[in-house]
């Protein structure tokens, strides 16, 4: 039917076209040199010997062969599964009571449920052993088995995650139809049935998501076995002993492939759920209202009073033992151990360190990847780069923070290296933060732009605005509480996060993080308790600072926003 | 007033010329092979079912999806390749695509804020514009504080702002309730002929295309089916595709007779249609349901025939009658007859009437096409 005659029209590239194009050029690189440089460099030192030569697989070889290592498979899969189960089912019936009952105070319940966001995971990992420990007030509970070893971690992962996993069931479980459910009590169905037939089908989609979220982030976690896990050896703390014990860099590289296989699994098998899900709730739904029913309110205002209070506990007792003189001896109160220039570990100029590597992610990233959302979902044309782009932001969510920094090692401290001058930097840091929590961030930035009219960009063609112009007089402010978002979710995770910058922190650019690590280690406790509160406190005013500047914005723009 | 329009165009050069467009999707053929000229100050409609490519041909047209291969060239311009910015358009789509957070004023004014204009003519010109859509007061609102009527005024004004010399509309009242949409119709008409501007509009609506447009582009399956006046569209459709899809169409299966007749069972018609085809051949039949004649109708009527009143639905204005032509199979017809026809003949349901299908009124397709359209 087409003739041969005609040929193939070569669209002309306007302006727009090309500053978009070199942007998302520039993004990409960045990502590039951020994510996938530091794995290749990775992966091949795990196929070499100490002297650099390549040795095949023989350093895996090695691996396997040792029973120690292989051991540390099996416990982190078994504590990372009962962790992981654990905090599934507390935390699906506090997002029940959140969401199907009439409780009372659910925004504070909901608000309660956030805090283990704002510490480092070393720091309820602290708490437990004043609660638990040899000295602790209640380790009668334990019926003699030592909080050291596989239960300090099951308790300490639960409580790292539990926001995590509460969140994703909680959005799952407000999105549900309130017909069915008039539907199937009109047909006669029990509660019993309803629950079956209903509501877990209704969230399945929310609970595989949370499941693999909650493993990958147990699996992948430092902190608490480092501080809890005793004699009891996992694969992240394998990786930091290889490392930063024995220097056995090599060893380390094979350890941080082998965590990798469980995350990056996970990461697939999440992904496949999340496309399945999108169909889930139509336009036409109606949110479902819960009735009032005493009993079963009543329970369920005992069990999240119960699950709060033991959330809030965790944190006061790590805000006590940081107080008192000295546990259990002398309790009377004292600042002594927020006296941080008397100790190792980096003393208050860590905390600076610390606040000033979290502003400049948050500033930084929140730039990069807004910029980089913005291409994937909005430069027309060009599909090959933006499919590209959006395979670079996602591929830091598959990689476990302590890979990334083992894989930076490797990358940046190459004397071949040209970037080699960033080793032991500030800039290093903040690099590898904003590529380690690159995906979340870049996610939410995606999810704001596609609720905006897929024609804008379009008109301002038509009226011949540069598209630049348009990007910052309409996408950025629609876009500022999704932006604020991302700052704050950037800032507060720079400030807790250990694992990745455990590789990289210099003396000079030592953090506050990683000084509750060393002073745990170190056995200062209490003054590893006491900086966890500062980064507590720090990151608790920040999101208040967020709520507040949010809900400012909200106020002024209420006039275009409403409909 | 539309024909003279189309006849007076025949001499000048078009000013929008569509030569050979071809859009593919991967695999998928959107647009084959499309020509077309539109001239300066028509309005024309891209009419048809959705997936039929009047989307696709107005995006190429404006440059937002460049087609495969073809030319199109805008006031003796090449624009083929190139990209919207460097084209000369406005454009309103269904969604209205207002920037939230801009006021009214500033979303008429997005355009002419960026030419570097003084500050007062901008305002002078906004002014204009507001009044022009009949929002003069509503300049300081938030496009979320009106009504959806009212957007997409806006939306008009921001797009005529720059004075393009081509106006696209992109389905702009489909999102709109039903009066609000009748009022628009002639407002967005009436405002075309003020200005003057070349427009045009991708509708799947019919009946605004055959109240709005000059000429309309019957389109189905990425390939034109009939260009033509609203008037030439509804009396004279090209196809049967056409023929079902603008206004309601009885579909009759028939054969040729030979000399301009055509032969259902018992009874035999002429038609104009008719006479090219031989005797033998199978024919569809086609006629309007308010062409079927009932008042004055005698045996010696030509093209006349008995039938049975089958059904007979209210629908208002008028009845739809569903009928049955004696010693005829198959084939019901339908017909609409005015309150007041039912009411003088005494037309009920069971009844016998005598109907006519008047010669210039009955349109003939060869085969039995009438089966292929989407009922």
């Amino acid at each position: 039917m087409q003739t041969a005659a005609s040929p193939r029209v070569r669209p002309r590239l306007g302006t727009d076209d090309w500053i978009l194009r070199g942007t998302m050029l520039a993004v990409a690189a960045l990502l590039f040199v951020g994510i996938l440089l530091p794995l290749y460099a990775l992966l091949s030192k795990s196929f070499q010997g100490p002297d650099g030569g390549f040795v095949g697989l023989a350093n895996y070889a090695n691996y396997f062969s040792n029973p120690a290592l292989v051991y540390s498979i099996q416990n982190s899969v078994t504590v990372t599964t009962v962790a992981t189960v654990i905090t599934l089912v507390l935390a699906f019936f506090y997002a029940y009571g959140l969401t199907r009952t009439c409780i009372p105070c659910k925004s504070l319940f909901k608000g309660i449920a956030l805090v283990p966001i704002l510490m480092p995971s070393l720091l309820p990992a602290i708490s437990l052993v004043y609660f638990f420990g040899n000295q602790g007030i209640a380790k009668e509970l334990l019926f003699g088995n030592s909080i050291y070893g596989p239960i300090g971690i099951v308790m300490g992962e639960a409580y790292y995650v539990f926001p995590h996993v509460m969140t994703i069931l909680l959005i799952a479980m407000s999105m549900s139809d309130a017909r069915l459910y008039e539907a199937a009590t009109s047909l006669g169905a029990s509660r019993t049935r309803i629950f079956f037939t209903v509501t877990l089908p209704g969230i399945r989609y929310g609970l595989v998501s949370a499941f693999f979220v909650a493993f990958t982030l147990i699996i992948t976690d430092f902190g608490v076995p480092k501080v809890i896990g005793g004699q009891y050896n996992v694969l992240a703390t394998d990786v930091y002993k290889q490392v930063v014990g024995r220097h056995d860099f090599e060893m380390g590289a094979v350890v941080s492939m082998v965590l990798l296989v469980p995350a990056v699994i996970a990461f697939f098998a999440d992904r496949i759920v999340q496309r399945r899900q999108t169909a889930a709730l139509t336009a036409r739904s109606v949110p479902y209202q819960p009735q009032p029913s005493r009993g079963r309110d009543l329970f369920y205002l005992i069990y999240c009073s119960l699950i709060g209070a033991m959330i809030l506990a965790v944190l006061a007792m790590a805000a006590y033992a940081s107080l008192v003189r000295l546990w259990p001896y002398n309790l009377s109160f004292t600042t002594y151990h927020y006296q941080f220039d008397l100790r190792d570990g980096g003393g208050w100029a860590a905390y600076r360190n610390s606040i000033e590597m979290a502003s400049w992610t948050a500033l930084i990233g929140t730039v990069i990847i807004f910029v980089g959302a913005y291409l994937v979902e909005k430069a027309k044309g060009f599909r090959e780069g933006r499919a590209v782009l959006q395979f670079l932001a996602m591929v830091p969510m598959a990689v476990p923070g302590l890979v990334l920094g083992l894989a930076y090692v490797f990358f940046f401290n190459s004397p071949a290296n040209p970037l080699n001058f960033l080793y032991h930097t500030m800039t290093i840091l903040v690099i590898c933060t904003v590529t380690h929590f690159y995906t979340v961030a870049h996610l939410t930035g995606v999810t704001a732009l596609k609720q905006m009219d897929p024609e804008f960009e379009a008109v301002s063609a038509s009226l011949k605005v540069p598209v630049y112009k348009t990007f910052w007089r309409v996408t950025v402010p629609v876009c500022v509480p999704a932006i604020l978002d991302v700052s704050m979710y950037l800032f507060v995770n720079a400030m807790t996060t250990v694992s990745a910058v455990v590789f990289l922190y210099s003396p000079d650019t030592a953090l506050a993080s990683v000084a509750v690590l060393n002073m745990d280690d170190a056995g200062e406790i209490a003054s590893a308790a006491a900086m966890g509160m500062m980064i507590v406190v720090t990151s608790a005013g920040v999101r208040l600072l967020h709520a507040i500047l949010t809900r400012g914005i909200a106020r002024r723009t209420q006039a275009w926003r409403k409909r | 007033m539309a024909n003279d329009t189309a006849k007076q165009a025949d001499d000048k050069r078009a000013y929008l010329e569509i030569r050979d467009v071809v859009k593919k999707f991967g695999e998928f053929t959107a647009l084959k092979d499309i020509s077309l000229d539109i001239f300066e100050g028509e309005f024309v409609c891209f009419l048809g079912p959705s997936g039929c490519g009047k989307t696709t041909l107005l995006r190429a047209i404006a440059g937002l999806d460049i087609q495969t291969s073809g030319r199109i060239v805008q006031a003796g311009r090449d624009i083929s390749a190139l990209p919207p910015s460097e084209r000369d358009f406005g454009i309103v789509f269904q969604s209205y695509a207002l920037f939230p957070n801009l006021t009214v004023r500033r979303n008429v004014a997005y355009g002419l804020e960026n030419r570097r204009r003084p500050k007062a003519e901008v305002e002078a010109r906004v002014k204009e514009l507001l009044a022009l859509v009949g929002l003069p007061d509503q300049g300081d609102k938030y496009p979320a504080q009106l009504s959806g009527g009212q957007q997409q005024r806006v939306a008009l004004a921001r797009a005529l702002a720059t004075s393009p010399g081509l106006l696209l509309l992109d389905e702009p009242l489909s999102a709109l309730d039903a009066k609000v949409r009748m009022h628009l119709r002639h407002e967005v008409r009436q405002l075309q002929n003020k200005l003057g501007v070349t427009t045009i509009m991708v509708t799947h609506d019919q009946e605004e295309a055959l109240t709005m447009a000059d000429r309309i582009v019957v389109m189905n399956h990425g390939v034109i089916e009939q260009v033509g006046t609203p008037e030439e569209i509804y009396g004279h459709p090209a196809s049967p595709f056409v023929a079902d899809f603008v206004g309601t169409m009885n579909f009759i299966e028939a054969v040729a007779g030979g000399e301009g007749r055509i032969r259902l069972d018992g009874v035999e018609l002429a038609a104009r249609g008719a006479e090219g085809i031989a005797a033998g051949t199978p024919v569809t039949l086609c006629v309007r349901p308010e062409d079927v004649v009932a008042r004055g109708v005698g045996e010696a009527t030509p093209n006349s025939f008995a039938a049975e009143v089958q059904e007979l639905e209210f629908l208002g204005s008028f009845f739809r009658a569903y009928l049955r032509a004696a010693g005829v199979r198959g084939t019901e017809i339908r017909a609409d007859f005015s309150v007041n026809l039912v009411r003088d003949l005494g037309i009920r349901e069971g009844m016998t009437a005598r109907l006519a299908l008047p010669t210039e009124r009955i349109l003939v397709f060869a085969g039995r096409a009438g089966a292929a359209p989407a009922a």
